[in-house]
């Protein structure tokens, strides 16, 4: 019954089987700052030996905990779930723990610094406080009058799939620290709280996004956006940011959602 | 240092203390610590579904569904406690989709459900729909949707602050929570933290182990602290380890996937679970197959050049289900493996997945001094806790279930206390052994470095009491972890800063993972049976004449200062099942 499957099994790729280590020396080039140190951020070199297939964030945790205890970064479930560790690494946002170095050129050095935006407290470590005050700000909670059902709210598959793809958003802020307006203005929302935001409006069960819409209507609302798509490349779970940003703006137009 | 004072105090913002939270904001002034922020807790890493039986697809109801629970568990379950979270499951997920979480649903709106391992139809007839899932990331939107809820009921949360010690007081005899004491990353400052009541909620202590579907921080903080002021801890031999791992990395790929119909193969391209469960095959309890793909590699069918994995097989599914049902699953195969598995099989290997012992609870997620008696004011709910829903073996989509239920009844019931009884004094000096802690490993100059003894930690931990056990692997765990022991008594840590010193908390992190270890090994050791997820090779079935109670595990420290564990044991509530051999 499975010999189809078998010849595909026996031909699984070598390459993700391979057992030996390829080790390569790769330069790590990491903006450090520490406060009770110096006021002053500076570029330090680290050469490590990686296999390729390794993650970034393997490479910070080998720096750390072999070489230079002091370097600071968030990190924890370390495959792309919790957002803790989104940085800026050869200029773009990402999640160090999806980053696999072989998939960012390991010949070079690899730049490796905090995301921008946001006050860098130590290393790699920036204030989270104003990115999830913007966040709760825009009531990202589901909305309802009159009273509460006794059994689940109803709600068809192609309703629950006009939001899915804003639920994907696990708040890392890769997003809102890569848009060059909150780079500019730290009281635009940013992109993370308008896809919060829309995760709610466009859920056929919620009632309260004229109160969103009009909290977004803000000078510091959606209408800063200038669709520069940032955002969407920056996102590590791909939801399509700045799509869903003309979407909210479209409804405070239209005021149909 | 501060002195915070607050009605209730909730230990961690995973699932169950969120959930917990959500309650006790209603009910008293609270304040949620947590070493991380809530959004980052490991709940939201959890995949494939929440069981309840809602009976929305298929015949289904929570008698089964307990049934299936103390099954699952190997009769080491508390019978009572299963019934509770059966029954309770059925509102628990109500509640979810009430509060907002976006459900998968069916062609007529209800909330969708699927299969999992270990659940079934009518006592073990065959596989039932009782998972209510939302994609594989059903643990990301209960996080989601519950932190959501916090901020609808103004929760306050201390983000970033590590709890270091339980505070407890004897008053007239008895001992009573006072509070716990706190480390702020961002400053090293130290906090008290008054409360009439505290629930612990901080989550499992899989880091221990070097292959684990858990995240760095998951290393027992909340079970090392209560231990440690002599409180027991229950049931520690029992760890579950997750047959689909991804290979090497240990990172989860959710039951689901085969609930889904994936299958796992062996090198030969054989079904082999068909041998081992012939009617639930590769949906038999997670202990029944982790262990089965061992005896599939020690007999040489293990896949790739070394063979040290199996396959899980989804290429017979079509490409729209896996985008609909698994699109987290199939992406980590893509980023981690560079795999396709639109038409490749997934290298997976057990992986290290959740402690099913944990601090000793009743009911309402009151902790326990021993066997029977209470300590008031001292909650745990989630995995941290052991009430004992899982026994010796929990089913998947029953943790996601058990932080719903456990953290809802510990928030109302510590609010509920905390609102009529009186705070508790603080002992003399409450901070004093978390400073002790603190300045002697920021002060040391020992040539131990936390990287080495935490490897070699988790190297005996996966050589010697993983899948399969035997006296004689158990010993060299023992012996090897006190050893570690002793070369962590000269540990030092290269930042010597205040701020944000993340060097340190690992060192602490490690003090406790050598703690809940040794724990864990001493409990293994002694139980001379086979029982779920502890198998003996040596004994290699269950022995309910001598072993069927629950392990409680003391700290003793003897007039010398020596350290020792005392080991007690403690009656499994039994009502309406009587135990039968377990088979799938």
């Amino acid at each position: 019954m499975s010999s189809a499957t078998l010849e595909k099994n026996s031909s699984a790729p070598a390459d993700a089987e391979s057992t030996a280590a390829h080790l390569i020396t790769v330069t790590f080039r990491i903006r450090r700052f520490n406060p009770e140190v110096s006021d002053q951020a500076v570029w330090e070199d680290f050469q490590i030996e990686m296999d390729p297939k390794e993650r970034v964030l393997d490479a910070l945790h080998k720096i750390k905990w072999e070489l230079d205890g002091t370097l600071t970064f968030r990190r924890s479930c370390a495959h792309g779930i919790c957002g803790s560790d989104a940085m800026r690494i050869n200029g773009r946002n990402r999640l160090a723990c999806k980053t696999l170095i072989k998939d960012i050129n390991p010949h070079k050095p690899i730049s490796v610094e905090p995301i921008k935006g946001l006050t860098v407290l130590k290393d790699l470590v920036v204030d989270m406080e104003p990115f999830f005050q913007a966040y709760r700000d825009v009531m990202p909670f589901l909305i309802t009058t009159g009273n509460e059902p006794t059994r689940e709210r109803r709600q068809s598959a192609a309703d629950r799939e006009r939001f899915d793809d804003t639920t994907k958003c696990i708040l890392c802020a890769a997003c809102t620290s890569s848009c060059p307006v909150f780079w500019n203005d730290g009281q635009y929302f940013g992109p993370a709280a308008i896809v919060g935001a829309h995760r709610f409006i466009f859920d056929s069960r919620d009632e309260g996004g004229e109160q969103r819409l009009e909290i977004l209507n803000d000078r510091d609302g959606v209408w800063r956006c200038r669709t520069t798509f940032n955002c969407t490349e920056a996102c590590p779970r791909g939801i399509e940011i700045t799509k869903a940003i003309q979407e909210v703006k479209r409804a405070l137009i239209t005021r149909r959602f | 240092m501060k002195i915070h004072k607050y009605d209730t105090v909730i230990v961690g913002a995973g699932g169950a203390g969120m959930r917990a939270a959500i309650e006790s904001t209603k009910r008293s002034r609270t304040a949620v610590l947590t070493k991380l922020y809530p959004t980052r807790s490991h709940t939201g890493a959890a995949q494939g579904g929440m069981a309840a039986a809602l009976a929305n697809v298929e015949e289904d109801n929570w008698e089964w569904h307990t049934f299936d629970t103390i099954k699952g568990g190997d009769y080491l379950v508390d019978q009572d406690a299963a019934e509770i979270l059966a029954k309770e499951a059925i509102d628990s997920v109500l509640d979810l989709e009430k509060m907002g979480l976006p459900f998968n649903r069916t062609p007529d709106g209800t909330i969708d459900q699927r299969r999992f391992g270990g659940h079934s139809r009518n006592h073990g007839e065959a596989p039932v729909r009782r998972s209510c899932y939302a994609a594989d990331r059903t643990g990301h939107m209960i996080l989601q949707t519950l932190y959501q809820n916090c901020v609808k009921e103004g929760v306050e949360f201390f983000n970033e602050f590590y709890v270091l010690d339980q505070l407890i007081t004897e008053v007239d005899g008895v001992k009573k929570s006072a509070g716990v004491v706190a480390y702020e990353l961002a400053t090293g400052e130290i906090h008290v933290f008054q409360a009439k009541a505290v629930i612990y909620a901080s989550g499992g202590c899989g880091k221990f182990f070097k292959v684990t579907s858990n995240a760095h921080t998951l290393t027992g903080d909340g079970q090392a602290a209560v231990y440690r002021r002599g409180l027991p801890l229950e049931d520690m031999e029992f760890f579950q380890f997750h047959p689909t791992g991804i290979w090497r990395m240990g990172i989860l790929l959710t039951e689901g996937a085969r609930g889904e119909g994936g299958i796992l193969r062996n090198k030969d391209g054989e079904r082999f679970m068909e041998k081992y469960a012939p009617v639930m095959k590769d949906l038999a309890s997670r202990d029944v197959v982790s262990r089965s793909i061992y005896t599939e590699i020690r007999e040489g069918r293990g896949c790739g050049p070394e063979g040290d994995h199996v396959y899980l097989d989804l290429t017979h599914l079509p490409p729209e289900q896996l985008d609909a049902k698994l699109p987290d699953i199939t992406e980590f195969a893509r980023t981690y493996l560079g795999i396709e598995p639109y038409t490749d099989p997934i290298p997976i290997q057990p992986t290290a997945h959740y402690a099913m012992g944990g601090i000793p609870t009743n009911v309402e997620g009151e902790v326990l001094a021993d066997n029977d008696t209470v300590v008031p004011g001292l909650y745990a709910a989630g995995e941290v806790a052991c009430v004992s829903v899982h026994g010796a073996n929990r089913l998947g989509t029953n943790s996601l279930l058990d932080i719903n239920v456990f953290g809802r009844r510990a928030g109302i019931a510590a609010a509920e206390y905390a609102s009529r009884a009186d705070y508790v004094e603080l002992p003399e000096n409450p901070a004093s052994l978390v400073i002790e802690q603190v300045e002697r490993l920021r002060d040391s100059t020992g040539s131990e470095r936390v990287t080495e003894i935490r490897k070699a930690l988790q190297d005996t931990m996966d050589a010697n009491v993983m899948v399969f056990r035997t006296e004689q692997t158990i010993k060299t765990a023992v012996e090897e972890i006190g050893a570690l022991r002793e070369r962590y008594r000269n540990v030092s840590v290269q930042d010597k800063g205040k701020r944000f010193n993340t060097d340190l908390l690992e060192a602490i992190e490690l003090g406790n993972l050598l703690d809940l270890a040794e724990v864990m090994a001493v409990s293994a050791l002694a139980r001379k049976e086979s029982r779920g997820g502890h198998y003996r090779e040596d004994y290699p079935n269950r022995d309910d004449v001598n072993f069927m109670r629950h392990t409680m595990a003391y700290r003793e420290v003897g007039a010398d200062g020596t350290e020792s564990i005392r080991l007690d044991y403690k009656p499994v509530v039994q009502t309406r099942y009587e135990p039968m051999e377990r088979k799938y």
